[in-house]
């Protein structure tokens, strides 16, 4: 199989690839707001619970979680794996990044300084606009670097999805480099993520950038 | 007419640190009364418990006449969240280290509560905010973000920001504490310009001279109590109470 081969049937996975990526993205991070609000509650057996499945989620490894959500509903009810396998990749990876995500907003909540919140309680704002005109902006800046090392650590971990055979990029690859008894393949994805993860420090360089008119 | 009215106001931290040991404030319309004494005599304490930021454990609150706090069974019973929102509308707080939101320019720091608190019109509110922000002298800032200003400007920018909200009685901690010493005077001239326009304000002080200038009432609290309080003369050139006079003793060396 020659190199061009090679990189053309991979990219006949980038599409899924990014799908993880995007998909993961689009519902982790507003997950992740609820599960911070959860590990927040004032109610001690809520965030108890909350931060006991937090430590589960970070914990042990993506790669388990990815085959129970995968298979597990095979195993536990006889459920049948579902044919798209995009599904629970993307369930298990939401879950997963979920919880990091709402470590991130907790740690950007409580870091704010309490006389934010006294000089709006004085201004007379309500809880919901205190948090989402006064709060909320400044907890995202501050958040935005490690946002972004989760963001690069995402595109790299959607290669895990190779353990439930879902055909993206990364599995695509492997597939080839035993058929092909070559390691080619690793390096053309090596390349991939490279790439990928240089758009993607642009990006969040950009949006680290259009926050920097004050500090 | 009667602004603020405090009865027996007493704070316990924790069930056991008592911090005021029940106090009585009156503030008429007009006036300006400073609050002086010791660090940890529970100044701002009271500031706190009359702006609704810490709930008193015991006492009366009142503004312009309207209960917001009873006691009942010795213990403080606040009025619901209509009145409380309300009486907040009476009153602004500048703070020692100013609070302004950082992530508003100088202007929107001054309209964004009037607009989304006051649901005043965004022209009208712009307006006054630019009315304001030339009074502070501060015209040239009205984009400007608040890192981008020294000290005493940003605490001219927290005094507008309350002042936009047209308050009744304006409370100030220890404005000055924070600033450099050179900046304090900037701060204080705008607080002068605020009493001569008849301004209520309680101002919470360390400046001795300024309060016996400025103020018509001087109190003294040393250990959660009232110990003296007066006409801004008489407290601190006769104070009549011993503790008052080793306390300003200490302010003349
Ligand atoms: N949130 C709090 N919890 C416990 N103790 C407090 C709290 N706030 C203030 N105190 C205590 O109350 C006392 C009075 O404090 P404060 O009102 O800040 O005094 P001042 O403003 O006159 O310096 C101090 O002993 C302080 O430690
Ligand atoms: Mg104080």
């Amino acid at each position: 199989m020659t190199l061009m081969t090679m990189i053309m049937k991979m990219s006949e996975g980038l599409g899924r690839t990014f799908a993880i990526f995007a998909l993961t993205l689009i519902f982790s991070i507003p997950l992740g707001m609820i599960v911070a609000w959860l590990r927040m509650s004032k109610n001690r057996i809520i965030s108890n619970v909350t931060r006991f499945v937090i430590s589960i989620l970070r914990g042990t490894p993506l790669m388990l979680q990815l085959l129970a959500v995968t298979y597990g509903p095979y195993y536990l009810f006889e459920i049948s794996v579902s044919r798209n396998k995009l599904i629970p990749v993307v369930i298990a990876f939401a879950i997963n990044y979920a919880a990091y995500f709402a470590e991130i907003y907790r740690g950007g909540i409580e870091s704010m300084p309490v006389g934010q919140y006294e000089a709006a309680n004085v201004l007379g704002y309500s809880k919901m606009q205190t948090f989402f005109h006064i709060i909320l902006p400044q907890v995202v800046k501050r958040i935005m670097p490690s946002i972004t090392n989760e963001v690069v650590t995402l595109v790299k971990d959607t290669s895990m999805a190779f353990t439930v055979s879902y055909q993206e990029m990364f599995t695509i690859g492997k597939q080839i480099a035993n058929s092909q008894t070559s390691f080619m393949p690793f390096l053309v994805a090596g390349v991939f993520y490279f790439i990928f993860n240089g758009v993607v420090d642009l990006v969040m360089g950009k949006i680290e950038k259009s926050m920097s008119y004050y500090s | 007419m009667n602004i603020l009215k405090m009865e027996n106001v007493r704070k316990v931290f924790d069930g056991t640190l008592d911090v005021l040991k029940g106090i009585s404030l009156s503030v008429d319309a007009g006036e300006v009364v400073a609050i002086i004494g010791p660090s940890g005599s529970g100044k701002s304490t009271l500031l706190r418990c009359a702006t609704l930021l810490t709930d008193m454990t015991e006492g009366e609150l009142a503004y312009k006449g309207e209960s917001i706090v009873t006691t009942v069974d010795g213990k403080a019973v606040y009025a619901d969240k209509a009145a409380l929102k309300k009486a907040r509308g009476c009153f602004g707080l500048v703070f020692q280290n100013f609070n302004l939101f950082p992530h508003y320019s100088v202007l929107k720091n001054l309209i964004d509560a009037p607009i989304n608190v006051l649901g005043i019109p965004k022209e009208e509110a712009i307006e006054t905010a630019k009315v304001l922000l030339e009074k502070m002298g501060l015209a040239d800032k009205i984009d400007a973000y608040p890192c981008q200003l020294s000290g005493g400007q940003q605490q001219r920018v927290a005094i507008a920001r309350a002042l936009a909200m047209k308050p009744d009685i304006l409370f100030f901690d220890e404005p000055t504490s924070a600033l450099d010493p050179e900046l304090t005077g900037e701060i204080l001239k705008v607080i002068r310009q605020l009493a001569e326009e008849n301004m209520t304000m309680v101002i919470v002080t360390h400046e001795m001279i300024f309060a016996r200038d400025v103020a018509d009432r001087i109190v003294f609290m040393d250990g959660g109590v009232i110990v003296e309080e007066g006409p801004a003369q008489e407290v601190i050139n006769n104070p009549k109470e011993e503790r008052t006079q080793r306390f300003l003793n200490k302010y003349q060396q």
